[in-house]
């Protein structure tokens, strides 16, 4: 037992030191509990990127082989598990996490054991690691767009808004942050309601009503929605059964993707709104080619593809060039080629990665459609670039992420020109 | 420019000139097509919004295949008008000719669709439907436009409302009439009175939505529309304390049926069973089944699948009882610590065999039709998936009751619980009734399941969520007393449905909580505590 722990102490640079034999790569998604619903998925893609890379013939001639944990669903586990896959399974790279709790659970791990970690989901922002690479959106790739497009004409020029959430962080300071760009905007506080509900919550008829009779103003109202996976389908059923039509009030969802739909009828969301940087429906030959490659691999012609699969398939890609051009898997080195790598993403543009470990993404709203898919009505013309820091919260306005020399700081204050450093 | 063509369209149908008429229409409808195939929104919306003004014999289907995104532009541009065609299944048809057309498919692509332009498509088809029939389709029509209320509407309107026979129609036309005038900028001080007027009558949220804008700033209109605002608040109001009694009945009868189940196997037989949720989960998955097993071979049936499911998953969850009882926990009773731990491994072995048996994401249990939308009593939305709820629950409880009290099994499980050694001596044999009375709580766990997953999520966690709530009322309600559990799950739920508006869901919840535990500390045995000597040893 003690000579294990005592080897377990020691390898890790024997490990990274060692030039031949398979690159480890961790993959760090629950398979049970109650986020398996959406992060098995994950695990499958990365197994599937896994296996295609390897009948390339690998990374630097060397196989890769997939290390997989489950972290089920429990935030403490997360840093228990992260902590296994960098000290005793050695692994290289971790590619791992949905909720933003499961990654401020594991933050300190990765930071402190100095690894990688690609996270590919959306989230609040407020966050600039140097070992995390943020392959999801950032607020204003995602949740600034969707408003702006509620109060364009085509989005039926909203005037009133209700932010629904799910009680946790990415809700809260995304919501946080809407609240202060619609202010910004000209929107009176009490013209926007805000409304938080459990996980999981499934009793919506008292919420659905009080959304109804705030829109009974005569101003158009849209809702904007945080609330998180399983939550939904109750939410849209009342919805429905309240007869609120999408051209009443469209209620706009960050956390509703191909995946969250299958479990559902969709007839009644026709028209309800999505905010995402990749649909299953984008018609370009990336897409169909990695579409076609799922279904073989699942061995299902049903199973979907999300914006967080395709977050994964850009962030892969991207560290396999990086390790291909730096010629090694050693942490420090990948970090510092990882910045300025571009890879095509699957809707016809390019993703780049910023000094703030952020993408560029292009920005797609979609309207569910009743096949269970979204048909993209609005787009920006470029793909926009991730910022981290809100511009529309005081206390972070002027911070920036740039993990390039000379800054190399996570959170630098372009005014005073100094780094908070870890603990501001 | 669009009542201008209305117009002249009226002025030569009075004239009769049938050719001109043609004429006219035919140049307004390639105005129309040329929108349709635009690739803005607003130009696809406006087109619809004339088309439904101009009518005619081309225009309902075209609006129809719209709505259900059959409509189809030619992408070469060039041509005028553009080529317009409605798909049904794998043909075409000119959609400006009704002829057949073959165009290939690789060139079309679909009429823009967003929020904007279904919005027009509803009023279209409102106004497409004023000359119906049916005096229901009338009527309909006549919401459609209200819900629109779209100034370009009028004329048609008042032709409606002239021809009108129905006095029920009659009224809502004028309604809808009310709405649109109040939507038209240069309609007359006395008009929007009026129109006021026949909208306070009206009453209703929609209603104050559209009488809510002319409420700011000075003058008569604005005082008339504060006026109706008021009259009309007063109204809902009222109605919206009879509506949170519905939510809480509704929130309660779930509580009740999840809780039940656990009256039979907590309550009377004392066994803490953390497995319960699960099979109120099995029950949920034993609907999906049966509903993919019954589109798959008798679709015919399909409408009525739900209730073939509710005794598959009686039996399913019931006879999974009985085995567990059997299995599990027969050996451990009197020994309530090792129950509970041993429960809720199972219960994640349970979730987990789930998993691995149907895949981590949800599945998809849908509502006939009887069962989905709502009917409205007044100012009342009764929901008729929670009406049916509401109404199964109390079956459940009358059939449980009767179970209980009327049927010989009933009077040996409640021998057994009252005195096992009394009753062991006067010959029954207490093990298998021990096992059927679990077997009778895990099937009502499993009725449970089947009227969840018509409102929430049927996926492995889905017990995690009702097991909690479950015991709260049982414990609430007094531990062995159905009465009690009844009592126990329709006040908590009024209660939480009258504190969510005001204290929000999560603080909602707590305060509940918290005043349980109050309750609890006051009085340990509940709301209505079971007496006797069975009891005090």
């Amino acid at each position: 037992m003690l000579s294990a722990a005592a080897l377990g102490l020691a390898s890790p640079r024997r490990a990274r030191a060692a030039p031949s034999g398979p690159i480890r790569i961790g993959i760090l998604h629950s398979l049970s509990g109650t986020m398996a619903i959406s992060e098995s998925t994950l695990k499958d893609v990365m197994l599937m990127l896994i296996a295609e890379q390897n009948a390339k013939g690998g990374v630097l001639g060397r196989k890769l082989e997939p290390v997989v944990v489950d972290p089920a669903s429990n935030w403490p586990l997360f840093a228990e598990k992260a902590r296994e896959l960098i000290s005793v399974d050695h692994v290289d790279v971790t590619f791992g996490c949905w909720t933003s709790v499961s990654r401020k659970s594991v933050l300190p791990v990765f930071e402190e054991l100095n690894g990688i970690l690609f996270y590919p989901v959306q989230y609040e922002g407020q966050e600039c690691s140097r070992n995390v690479f943020y392959t999801g959106a950032a607020p204003n790739q995602q949740a600034i767009p969707a408003v702006d497009y509620l109060m364009s004409a085509d989005g039926g020029g909203a005037k009133r808004f209700v932010l629904a959430g799910t009680d946790y962080v990415y809700p809260r300071t995304t919501n946080q942050i809407l609240a202060a760009y619609l202010a910004t905007k000209g929107v009176a506080p009490g013209d926007v309601m805000i409304n938080y509900t459990p996980f999981g919550q499934s009793d919506w008829q008292n919420i659905v009503a009080g959304i109804k009779s705030f829109g009974s103003s005569g101003m158009k109202t849209a809702v904007v929605s945080t609330i998180n996976g399983d939550a939904n389908v109750p939410f849209y059923k009342e919805l429905a059964n309240q007869g609120i039509k999408s051209t009443d009030i469209p209620v706009m969802a960050f956390s509703v993707g191909e995946e969250e739909l299958a479990g559902m009828n969709t007839a009644p969301l026709v028209g309800n709104l999505a905010a995402w940087n990749y649909f299953e429906s984008i018609d370009t030959p990336a897409n169909k080619a990695f579409i076609a490659s799922w279904h073989k691999f699942t061995n299902n012609p049903k199973r979907v593809t999300n914006d967080p699969m395709e977050a994964h398939y850009i962030g892969f890609n991207m560290w396999v060039q990086a390790v291909e051009r730096a010629k090694t898997t050693d942490v420090d080195t990948i970090i510092n080629t990882m910045v300025g790598i571009t890879q095509p993403n699957l809707t016809g543009s390019v993703a780049t990665m910023l000094p703030n470990h952020h993408l560029t993404k292009p920005v797609l709203i979609g309207e569910i459609q009743d096949d269970g898919q979204f048909n993209t009505v609005w787009q920006t013309p470029t793909p926009v670039a991730g910022k981290a820091w809100s511009p529309y919260i005081a206390s972070t306005k002027n911070l920036i992420g740039d993990w390039q020399k000379p800054i190399e700081c996570g959170n630098y204050d372009v005014v005073t020109k100094t780094c908070l450093g870890r603990h501001a | 420019m669009r009542r201008r063509i209305l117009a002249v369209r009226l002025l030569l149908a009075c004239l009769v000139l049938a050719p001109a008429i043609a004429r006219a229409a035919d140049a307004s409808i390639s105005d129309v097509a040329a929108g349709l195939a635009s690739p803005a929104y607003d130009d696809v919306a406006t087109a619809v919004e004339r088309l439904g003004v101009l009518g005619g014999p081309r225009a309902a289907p075209i609006v129809e295949a719209l709505r259900h995104r059959d409509l189809f532009a030619r992408s070469e541009a060039g041509q005028v008008p553009p080529p317009l065609f409605i798909r049904s299944g794998q043909s075409y048809t000119d959609a400006l000719t009704g002829q057949s057309a073959t165009p290939d498919p690789a060139t079309l692509r679909p009429v823009r669709m967003n929020n904007r332009v279904r919005g027009a498509v509803a009023s279209a088809e409102g106004m497409l439907q004023l000359a119906s029939p049916d005096p229901g389709s009338r009527s309909l029509a006549a919401d459609a436009i209200f819900a629109a209320h779209d100034a370009s509407a009028l004329p048609a309107l008042d032709r409606a409302i002239a021809g009108e026979q129905d006095p029920r129609v009659r009224t809502r036309l004028r309604q809808a009439r009310a709405s649109c005038l109040l939507a038209e900028p240069t309609a007359t001080t006395q008009d929007k009175l009026a129109a006021i007027a026949t909208l306070k009558q009206r009453g209703g949220l929609d209603t104050l939505a559209q009488v809510g804008g002319l409420a700011v700033g000075e003058g008569p209109v604005a005082k008339a529309a504060r006026n109706a605002i008021a009259a009309i608040d007063l109204n809902l109001r009222l109605w919206s304390f009879a509506q949170s009694i519905f939510y809480g009945l509704s929130l309660g009868s779930v509580l009740l049926l999840a809780a039940m189940g656990l009256a039979i196997t907590f309550g009377v037989m004392g066994v803490i069973n953390m497995a319960h949720g699960e099979l109120v989960m099995i029950g949920a998955y034993a609907t999906y089944v049966v509903q993919q097993q019954v589109a798959a071979h008798l679709p015919a049936l399909a409408p009525v699948g739900i209730l073939i499911a509710i005794p598959a998953a009686f039996a399913v969850s019931g006879g999974l009882g009985i085995l567990i009882e059997r299995s599990l926990i027969r050996f451990l009773y009197g020994r309530p610590l090792e129950t509970l731990l041993a429960t809720w491994g199972l219960s994640l072995i349970l979730q987990q065999a789930t998993r691995s048996l149907f895949g981590p994401t949800n599945v998809g249990v849908s509502s006939p039709a009887w069962m989905s939308g709502a009917i409205l009593i007044g100012g009342l939305t009764i929901t008729l998936n929670r009406l049916a709820i509401i109404v199964f629950s109390g079956l459940v409880m009358a059939a449980l009751m009767a179970t209980l009290r009327a049927t010989p099994l009933g009077l040996r499980m409640r021998a057994v619980t009252q005195n096992r050694r009394m009753a062991a001596s006067m010959g029954i044999r207490t093990p298998w009734i021990d096992a059927l009375t679990f077997g009778l709580g895990s099937g009502v766990a499993g009725l449970a399941g089947v009227a969840v997953s018509q409102i929430d999520n049927v996926s492995p966690n889905l017990g995690q969520a009702y097991i909690i709530d479950s015991f709260m009322v049982v414990v609430f309600g007094g531990v062995g007393n159905l009465w009690g559990t009844l009592v126990g799950a329709l006040s908590l739920g009024v209660l939480n449905k009258f504190l969510e508006p005001f204290a929000g869901a999560v603080l909602g919840k707590i305060v509940v909580l918290i005043a349980i535990i109050a309750f609890i500390q006051r009085r340990p045995r509940g709301l209505f505590p079971v007496r006797g000597r069975a009891v005090e040893t």
